[in-house]
């Protein structure tokens, strides 16, 4: 029999209504899982047990009153550590907010609950969503459930490694640069990054403010979406949510990619991206085009400029966002002998050295006499990649790329090397200045047995067509791998 | 107050920063309450909780746009909120939303007027902000470089806060002066602030330079800090004006610098200089969407203007009120309301008006009770001023009564009636009595007639003291005369 952990969503909501087992077993699961899982990988910052245990019983309460919350009634979801979550610690895997217990809830998080979803717990990610690999993290690394040696992908490594283990059926993560999109290529997940504004950044510990998006995790598409229509819509608390109707996201999943006009970037299919990955990207846009799609090519050039103005826009606004974290009002405060000694002391202190390499970047961006050099030039590349987009989009439906030049790299392998990290998110970087939905599917493993993503790209509100798009490579790519840590049979480390 | 050292000419341009009283905060729903116990009006947005996003409000910016259209602004259709970075313990987020390019509103003007003498004086912009919290720092010197430890008040953090700045058009400490006036005076007008310098609900800081009276270079400037009544902005910029010239005279450079204004030892003293000075490190504020004001909402605003005080005091010189007068009644909405309402129900504008300003501010001053507090409507001020036109109250006697109808003792006849004020001014009562006069002293009529007006005096007097001094003097000489047949 299938381990109840391992099921899709959709499969996991059949039995709770057909009373093959109850949310509070679902759970039960989920926790033997972790259990083993845990030790190896280090996926979550805080297990929310209790919390957890309420919100299952009450799913099963519900149920059996004929109270049907949708979808995502009682399945065990994990959530990123920067969402605020009410009563359970919010550290963003910082040391400066060690302690720091949240007095309310993110919206996406107050979504899930309404949408019946139980919240196992918080998961580790690179300090502040600050990198590509989860080993920024205050609190150790998380491992990659393909190879324990690897990373799983960062920020969103935590959400990534509990999904593909199974210590949870879906988990939120926020991306800024491609981190829910890179971590979901590392570890064989959909990975979706909705349009900018579609889900409220309400409660999300702010990195960037004018990329930050909050998306699923998932292990299939159809559970992508599920869990994205639950928390997107137009949130008062946040004044740049999209105020329009959400886009019917799952409404194409079966119907196929005949006359669909998929354009690939050619600027993201060359150089620095690794021969097998290009190589399963072109089988799966070779598949694309039998299953009917016509395929273009189609130039960005602005995507060679992408990546330097995103490393100075996302420092820039998080040297303004980090700024808040002093030692006053919450969290760690070290002691000076006057109150400036004492705010820069705990941040010196509060904050690792990838998080204070980005303030003092983003701090010299915005300073007098740089601000036109660095920022200002910026902002003008971001618009360009805007145009690139758009012009794109007069020609197709859809962009197509790899992911990730890379599969899972090593832990410590980019560590001292910054730049290389940074050259992760060359792919999915520019979806993130346009404002545009981007999902990674898992299409292939290398001769390594580690997954290779594969990016769609839509535009704004573009969600249904992206996911029409995703689900065909999903269903050609006959993607039925597992981590081989997916398991609740006790493994030896 | 002190008059600028000859051969120099000061240049002057002023900063103002008004907070709204809105019922919420500029970006979260937290009250606007400055009596609430510290920290209760406070929430996870004014707090800087880690995630919480702001959410501007629009009574704030109505009241802005307000404030612009009063002041002759143009309101910018689209305009941009940024960030000011800046480490402060009272500053949640460590910086402070503002706007930087496209203000709300820019390029308005404010006529004021010295002894006489009306001066444009420019307003470069007004522009949306937010309050900080307060800091009460505890032990020796009140400052937080000598505290022993600070207490934060975050209730104020996030109150709307617009700031006015005028192009460096004015002169004089006086003008100055003028200037706060004026604005507070508008600003209260419109109801969206009540502008109290004492609590700080509106903050002066000048910027002072000096320079050769006939150059037109800018001196180096400074900027005062700290003056929280519109006297004493007017004694620290006079004081800051001797001190330059007393610097550049002796050969010296002013530096460019914040100094503090020290109200007890009536002297500026340097707070930091430029080169300490922050780089605030200005940038588009990405969790807030450009603001739009279309034309409509400036045309809805336009059309919901009060009467400005500039235009109430012209309205009140024009119905009979000097200029000096004007300009006292127009500093009290209640006092103008008065005014008005007697005036317009046929009282006689310089004697109401003289009352109001004269006898119903002192009374007022006199119990320490507020002009609303006083027992005085319109009608009161009608009826009294035909008393007096009527002949029945002398000028004098009329203030009399107005202190008993101010103490509430009834209205003016019943109060006059009650003193025993009342004058004969019944010319039939007046003859009888006159008549009665003459018969006794024949000789005085008879050297009346023959020429000699020295006993008309004498006369009159006996009349006002037959008539225990009620009888309207004028009316008793008139009749004299008429006996004497002159």
């Amino acid at each position: 029999m299938t381990d109840l952990a391992d099921l899709s969503i959709a499969d996991a909501g059949r039995g709770l209504r057909d009373g093959e087992f109850t949310a509070q077993e679902l759970l039960d699961a989920t926790w033997r899982r972790a259990a083993v899982t845990e030790a190896h990988l280090h996926a979550y910052l805080v297990l929310d047990r209790e919390g957890a245990r309420r919100s299952a019983a009450r799913a099963d309460e519900e149920l059996a009153a004929g109270t049907d919350r949708g979808p995502l009634h009682g399945i065990p979801v994990a959530v990123k550590d920067n969402l605020s979550t009410r009563g359970v610690e919010t550290t963003c895997a910082s040391q400066i907010l060690a302690g720091y217990t949240p007095p309310y809830d993110a919206t996406a998080v107050e979504r899930l609950r309404d949408a019946g979803a139980v919240i196992v717990g918080k998961t580790n990610l690179d300090e502040f969503a600050m990198g590509s690999s989860t080993e920024n993290s205050a609190y150790g690394p998380t491992r990659n459930p393909w190879d324990t040696d690897r990373v799983p992908g960062g920020s969103s490594g935590g959400s990534a490694a509990a999904v593909a283990a199974g210590s949870a059926f879906a988990a939120l993560g926020s991306d800024t640069g491609g981190s829910i999109r890179q971590p979901a290529a590392l570890t064989g997940l959909v990975g979706a990054k909705p349009t900018y504004g579609l889900v409220s950044r309400y409660g999300l510990v702010a990195f960037a403010s004018s990329l930050d998006q909050i998306g699923p995790l998932a292990r299939s598409v159809p559970d992508a979406v599920d869990v994205l229509s639950a928390i997107a819509g137009w949130d008062r608390h946040d004044a740049t949510s999209y105020p329009g109707d959400v886009p019917e996201m799952g409404r194409s999943l079966d119907a196929g990619v005949q006359g669909v006009r998929i354009g690939v970037v050619t600027e993201l299919m060359g150089e620095g991206i690794a021969p097998e990955v290009l190589a399963a990207t072109a089988s799966t846009i070779e598949r694309l085009a039998a299953a009917g799609a016509e395929i273009v090519d189609v130039s960005m050039p602005s995507t060679e400029y992408a990546l330097s103005a995103y490393y100075l826009i996302a420092p820039a606004e998080c040297s303004s966002n980090l700024a808040r974290f002093d030692g006053v009002r919450y969290g760690l405060r070290v002691d000076g002998g006057t109150v400036e000694e004492m705010m820069a002391r705990t941040r010196a202190e509060g904050f690792g050295p990838e998080v204070i390499r980005r303030i003092l970047l983003g701090t010299y961006a915005l300073s007098a006499g740089y601000y036109d050099a660095f920022y200002g030039q910026a902002q003008k590349v971001r618009t360009l990649v805007r145009r690139d987009f758009a012009a794109a989009y007069e020609q197709v439906d859809v962009l197509v790329s790899p992911t990730s030049p890379t599969t899972a790299f090593r832990i410590g392998e980019r560590s001292d090397d910054p730049i290389a990290m940074y050259y992760s998110d060359v792919c999915t970087i520019p979806s993130n200045l346009a404002g545009d939905p981007a999902v990674s599917v898992p299409v292939a493993l290398d001769g390594t047995g580690l997954p290779i993503g594969f990016q769609v790209m839509a535009p704004q509100l573009g969600e249904e067509m992206m996911f029409r798009v995703a689900a065909e490579v999903e269903r050609s790519a006959g993607f039925s791998f597992r981590a081989p840590l997916a398991t609740s049979e006790v493994v030896e480390p | 107050m002190s008059v600028i050292p000859e051969g120099w000419e000061a240049v002057i341009g002023i900063e103002t920063h008004v907070e709204l009283q809105t019922r919420s905060k500029m970006f979260c729903g937290c009250r606007v309450d400055f009596g609430d116990e510290p920290n209760t009006a406070v929430c996870p947005v004014c707090l800087a909780l880690p995630g919480a996003l702001p959410v501007a409000n629009e009574a704030a910016i109505d009241g802005i746009v307000r404030i612009g259209t009063a002041l002759d602004c143009t309101i910018n259709e689209r305009s941009l909120f940024y960030r000011k970075n800046y480490f402060y313990p009272d500053l949640p987020k460590n910086y402070q939303i503002s706007q930087y390019t496209y203000p709300v509103c820019e390029h308005g003007r404010i006529v004021v007027d010295v002894d006489g003498e009306p001066t444009v004086i420019g307003i470069t912009r007004v522009h949306m902000e937010e309050d900080t919290g307060k800091s009460l720092h505890m032990g020796e010197g009140g400052r937080i470089q000598d505290a022993d430890h600070t207490l934060l008040d975050f209730n104020r953090a996030g109150v709307p806060l617009v700031e006015i700045v005028t192009e460096p058009d004015i002169r004089t400490p006086d003008q100055a002066r003028a200037y706060g006036a004026e604005l507070q005076r508008i600003v209260r007008t419109l109801g969206v602030s009540d502008a109290r310098l004492e609590e700080g609900s509106m903050r002066f800081d000048a910027n002072v330079s000096v320079r050769r009276a006939g150059t037109s270079e800018l001196g180096t400037r400074t900027e005062i800090k700290n003056v929280n009544s519109l006297r004493s902005m007017q004694r620290a910029i006079a004081f800051e004006i001797e001190r330059q010239v007393e610097v550049l005279a002796a050969g010296g450079t002013v530096v460019q610098e914040t100094r503090h204004w020290n109200e007890a030892t009536g002297r500026t003293t340097a707070m930091r200089s430029k080169e300490e000075s922050e780089d605030y490190r200005y940038f588009q504020e990405p969790d807030l969407l450009p603001l739009s004001i279309d034309e409509r909402w400036r045309n809805r605003v336009k059309a919901s203007m009060p009467e400005l005080p500039a235009q109430l005091r012209a309205r009140l010189v024009a119905a009979g009120a000097d200029e000096r007068t004007a300009g006292l009644l127009a500093d009290s909405p209640l006092l103008a309301g008065l005014f008005d309402a007697a005036v317009r129900a046929g009282a006689e504008a310089r004697t109401v008006a003289s009352w109001l300003t004269g006898e119903v501010v002192a009374y007022a001053r006199r119990v320490g009770a507020s002009v609303g507090e006083l027992h005085l409507t319109a009608e009161h001020l009608v009826e009294l001023a035909a008393m007096v036109a009527g002949g029945e109250l002398s000028a004098t006697a009329a203030k009399q009564v107005l202190t008993g109808v101010l103490a509430g003792e009834g209205g003016p006849r019943q109060v006059a009636e009650a003193m025993d004020l009342l004058q004969i001014s019944d010319s039939g009562a007046i003859e009888a009595v006159v008549a009665d006069v003459v018969a006794d002293h024949p000789d005085a009529l008879e050297k009346i007639r023959s020429g000699d007006a020295k006993p008309i005096g004498f006369l009159v007097g006996q009349v006002m003291r037959a008539t225990g001094g009620k009888a309207d003097p004028k009316m008793v000489q008139e009749i004299i005369r008429r006996s004497a047949g002159l």
